[in-house]
């Protein structure tokens, strides 16, 4: 296909994908304010819409009409700079993100992918890495000792659980033999459920590392100390106000996304059923689209209340105990779990 | 189309690069080297070594930069003050450095065999040069890493095994130091 052929469609991809994010962002907040006040016995918000629902509408409404305090001394291109820096890092993981079946479309136009690099996975992990300048250059600028201590906390906490994070998925890609996301989710269908990384192909210790490295990563409980209102203040986000403070709250919710999808793409079988190859898929071409980004997205959707249920459920690490547990236990688990299926894929 | 591109973040590059000389404040300088190597990135994807440009941005951008920043940031030392020193930098060390780009300069193009660089050779699955996958960048490299580099591998793991316990000992005996002093 020609290059402005190619240019327009990947534009139209990626402002229907964005505004889906972005959708879906505003949602999971609702989710976990809906599902942390169930677990404490209380509704949740309930007035705003049936069951709360336009509540993400009115919120984003009320970011924007909140004033905009700039404080005097702070180092304004970077204060400026940080929550664009967070925000971008989270939206942008989804460019390589495959959450449908391949052959749908014709030759050349990509449906269900903005992107196929053969590298997907290094570039999930990339801008991973880049995610930490957001938060370290939000606290610095912010001219405040208590946002600069909780965003050295933060980012030294983001980049100990980044390796435990890599360590952990290179167990998927031995098995898989690619680091192209597709085909690892491709490998994941044969069985169905009995092939999924997680359960057939033995990676569930992989899957619980990177399940906690997932969660001191994206600075969600029970690893919030940087952003514990009881501790810090507010951490890195002191400073900020209205629409700023709302970009590191997206950002913050779409890192779970992030998260959310990456794991079902490497541990829990990406787009294909529990029941895999095993099945013939439907006949009517529309059902065939859309039944695997069904899957994809009730796997995202249970490991997004997985996390809302570990917030309301466990107490929060203390800063210490965080960082012995990730670099004295996760990073020497992940590394066995390397050598456990280096020797697995071997013997086979 | 690519060398549009080539164009595009050479630009970037080279602007970042004199950003980072002219800026007064370390932390400009900082996130300009960021540029930098993110821009480097892309040049070498644009080579068609997308592994390398990959690693380039883990590496470099999101682990060595990062530290560079904590530095900056703990240190404060504020914008940099321009004395005697800085301005004689700066009137002698501009010509000196126009003179030896002109000789590196000549010295490449005057070099035997070399064409232009096939910008885009390399690409596999994005542009639809066939789906070459088992030829790609990752597999050829790991090869040639396990078979014939593996000693100097292993050799380099070792180094930087070294190296790590050099720095914890250096500031474990450092920190000793000062208590024994009280």
């Amino acid at each position: 296909m020609t290059l402005v052929a190619f240019i327009l469609w990947s534009i139209l991809k990626v402002a229907v994908v964005t505004v889906m994010l972005l959708m879906g962002v505003a949602y999971t907040v609702l989710l976990e304010r809906k599902m942390v006040g169930r677990i404490q016995n209380r509704w949740g918000p309930s007035r705003v819409g049936p069951y709360g629902l336009l509540q993400p509408l009115v919120d984003g409404a009320k970011s924007f009409l909140k004033e905009d305090m700039i404080p005097t001394a702070v180092y304004r291109p970077l204060y400026l700079l940080a929550p664009i820096l967070a925000l971008g890092c989270a939206l942008l993981t989804i460019g390589v993100v495959p959450f449908g079946e391949p052959g749908i479309a014709p030759k050349g136009f990509d449906l269900f992918e903005i992107s196929d690099t053969n590298i997907g996975l290094l570039v999930i992990l990339a801008i991973t890495s880049l995610g930490v300048y957001g938060v370290a250059l939000a606290g610095w600028s912010s001219n405040n000792k208590f946002s600069l201590l909780g965003s050295l906390r933060a980012s030294a906490q983001m980049i100990s659980y980044e390796l435990a994070l890599g360590l952990s998925l290179v167990g998927v890609v031995l098995r898989a033999g690619s680091l192209n996301l597709r085909t690892i989710v491709e490998q994941q269908a044969t069985l169905g459920v009995a092939t999924w990384n997680i359960f057939g192909g033995f990676q569930i210790l992989a899957f619980f590392i990177y399940l906690i490295a997932a969660f001191a990563e994206t600075n969600r409980s029970p690893f919030d100390l940087p952003e514990a209102e009881s501790e810090l203040v507010a951490g890195y986000h002191t400073e900020y106000s209205s629409m700023k403070f709302a970009m590191f709250f997206m950002a913050e919710y779409g890192n779970m996304i992030n998260v959310g999808c990456v794991a079902t793409l490497l541990f829990l079988g990406g787009w294909t059923s529990p029941f895999g190859n095993l099945i013939e898929p439907p006949q009517n071409i529309i059902v065939h689209a859309l039944m695997p980004i069904f899957w994809f997205v009730l796997k995202v959707f249970c490991f997004l209340c997985l996390y809302v249920w570990v917030r309301g459920t466990l107490p929060r690490f203390r800063y210490d105990q965080l960082m012995n547990f990730g670099w004295r236990i996760l990073l020497p688990l992940a590394i066995l779990n390397i050598v456990g299926t280096s020797l697995w894929l071997a013997f086979r | 189309m690519h060398l549009v591109l080539f164009f595009l973040f050479a630009g970037f590059c080279l602007a970042g690069a004199v950003n980072l000389l002219v800026q007064s404040h370390p932390i400009n300088s900082a996130l300009s080297l960021i540029v930098v190597m993110v821009s480097l990135a892309v040049l070498y994807l644009l080579l068609g070594a997308e592994f390398l440009a990959i690693a380039q941005i883990i590496v470099y951008a999101g682990a060595v930069m990062v530290l560079f920043t904590f530095v900056v940031m703990l240190l404060n030392d504020g914008r940099e003050e321009l004395t005697y020193g800085s301005h004689v930098a700066r009137s002698v060390g501009f010509p000196a450095v126009v003179a030896i780009f002109a000789v590196i300069a000549t010295v490449i193009l005057r070099a035997e065999g070399l064409g232009y660089a096939h910008l885009g050779a390399g690409l596999n699955a994005a542009q639809g040069l066939g789906t070459a996958k088992d030829n790609s960048n990752l597999v050829v490299l790991s090869q040639v890493l396990f078979h014939e580099l593996l000693l100097p591998f292993e050799v380099t793991s070792v180094l930087i095994l070294i190296a790590i316990l050099g720095a914890v000992a250096l500031a474990h005996s450092e920190g000793a130091e000062r208590t024994v002093e009280k």
